[in-house]
């Protein structure tokens, strides 16, 4: 972004330099103000925070943990995989096929999960279905993530040079083989940034377990806080772990977009 | 569809909640958003830094546990304001890192040409921003920004589970008093679905007005 202002000289240094500073004094007295606000309340009490250094309530946290990587690990299989069929079907040039497909993705994109969640929960036993506790977290989570999977693999078919299916078509291979062998591999390739955001916006999806009672992080440390009282401390920890979590999978997607931009 | 029409007069309260804290969410989302992202590209270390800090976290840490936290959590250090106001303020914070990644990527499409032309110029930094890079990089993120918003919106349905009756809590007990579940749950996303629908043509109509044809 430095193409915005020039290679500052002494002047602005002096100036850049009296603004960060007084920025920072900001932050700092907004900081503070915080961490006063927290120790006039006792939250800072090292007794309200003793119980984190100990193992038992980190392996409390950490089956929750287990709980969200595999509501998360469900949803994102079975979404990928629906999504590369919907986005196939999207493309497709049989039309019932394409307005179907297309009908799902609009439709499952502008649904907000909980409402899926809130059928899952209380609309489906009424008509007979009772599915087990981690269906009704990952089936409204698969119905909304493959609309979006399905984008972001359609997306990537699109940016595929036209040459490439054109050559394959013409060394003989059938539309089906094309997709298969040339063009499906080299647009997943190309889109594996997107893929990963998505894991991530999916696992932030997963702490609606929270209101399934399914064993998942967010559910966890409700259950946690209610019994050990440290609301303010259970939650900031949870954070913590989620930014952790999900912070490295954003490292990975932004290293992968960089490379992808090298053409590495 | 007997139980959808008895109890219109709740699904539509609701249906005003979802509207009002929405709307109100997203003005503040968007003008955060904004300064969010010129302190990004600012040329002070110390307002990047935050700037970068505070998109990160927004981004990897989900909504939800942000609403948990902030409304039942941090009344206990004191931080205790109306559940409305609440909710909308962590909404506002959490999209509002959305909508500077969106704005940001389009400052990145604005040409080298145009910020080295203000510049030359003789422009300074605030000026460069403001009156040449910000309004074209604007009018490039309108369907973004879009999307952001329909998200924005599909997510005050979370302000369901820390006790906001909204349109998904309204349809909710609606359902759980009368046991209609088809009518009821396909009126409130049929309404979801069309407030969506709202955004992306408001926004299609907006970008063609500003879009910049080259």
């Amino acid at each position: 972004m430095t193409v915005l202002y020039d290679a500052p000289g002494p002047r602005t240094r002096r100036r850049i330099m009296i603004w960060s500073v007084v920025s920072g004094l900001v932050l700092a007295g907004v900081l503070g103000l915080g961490v006063w606000q927290f120790v006039a309340h006792g939250q800072l009490a090292a007794a309200r925070w003793a119980p984190f250094t100990q193992w038992p309530i980190w392996e409390y946290l950490l089956v929750g943990l287990l709980g969200t990587l595999e509501a998360a690990a469900y949803v994102a299989v079975l979404s990928a995989v629906a999504g590369v069929f919907l986005a196939l079907g999207r493309l497709s040039r049989v039309r019932p096929v394409r307005w179907l497909a297309t009908g799902y993705i609009e439709i499952a994109r502008t649904l907000p999960v909980l409402l899926m969640i809130y059928v899952t929960l209380f609309a489906l036993p009424g008509v007979g279905v009772n599915l087990p506790l981690l269906w009704k977290l990952v089936l409204p989570l698969t119905v909304a993530n493959a609309a979006a999977f399905a984008e972001i693999f359609r997306a990537g078919i699109l940016s595929l040079p036209s040459g490439q299916s054109e050559a394959a078509l013409s060394l003989g291979l059938t539309g089906a083989q094309t997709m298969r062998f040339v063009v499906l591999p080299q647009a997943v390739r190309h889109v594996t940034p997107s893929l990963v955001s998505q894991l991530v916006s999916l696992v932030k999806d997963t702490s609606l377990g929270y209101v399934v009672a399914f064993t998942e992080l967010l559910y966890r440390a409700q259950v946690l806080s209610a019994y050990n009282h440290l609301l303010v401390q259970t939650f900031l920890v949870v954070t913590f772990i989620y930014l952790v979590c999900n912070g490295s999978l954003s490292v990975m997607a932004h290293r992968l977009r960089r490379r992808e931009k090298q053409g590495g | 569809m007997q139980a959808l029409l008895d109890n219109l007069a709740p699904l539509l309260q609701g249906l005003l909640t979802t509207l009002w804290m929405a709307a109100l969410s997203a003005v503040g989302a968007l003008v955060l958003g904004v300064v969010v992202t010129a302190m990004r590209v600012s040329p002070i270390p110390v307002l990047r830094g935050v700037a970068f800090a505070y998109v990160q976290l927004f981004l990897n840490v989900p909504l939800l546990a942000l609403l948990v936290l902030f409304v039942f959590a941090l009344p206990d250090a004191g931080l205790l304001m109306p559940l409305p106001a609440t909710a909308v303020v962590v909404l506002v914070i959490y999209e509002a890192a959305y909508v500077a990644e969106a704005v940001r990527s389009g400052v990145n499409t604005v040409a080298l040409g145009q910020a080295e032309a203000a510049r030359a110029l003789g422009l300074t930094f605030r000026q460069t921003l403001g009156s040449v890079i910000l309004p074209q990089a604007l009018r490039a993120v309108v369907q973004p920004v879009g999307n952001v918003l329909i998200a924005l919106v599909m997510n005050t349905s979370l302000f369901a589970a820390v006790g906001i009756v909204e349109l998904a809590a309204a349809a909710n007990k609606t359902n759980l008093v009368h046991a209609q579940p088809i009518p009821i749950f396909v009126g409130a996303g049929l309404t979801y679905m069309a407030l969506a629908l709202l955004i992306g043509l408001g926004a299609g109509w907006l970008e063609r007005r500003v879009a910049i044809v080259r």
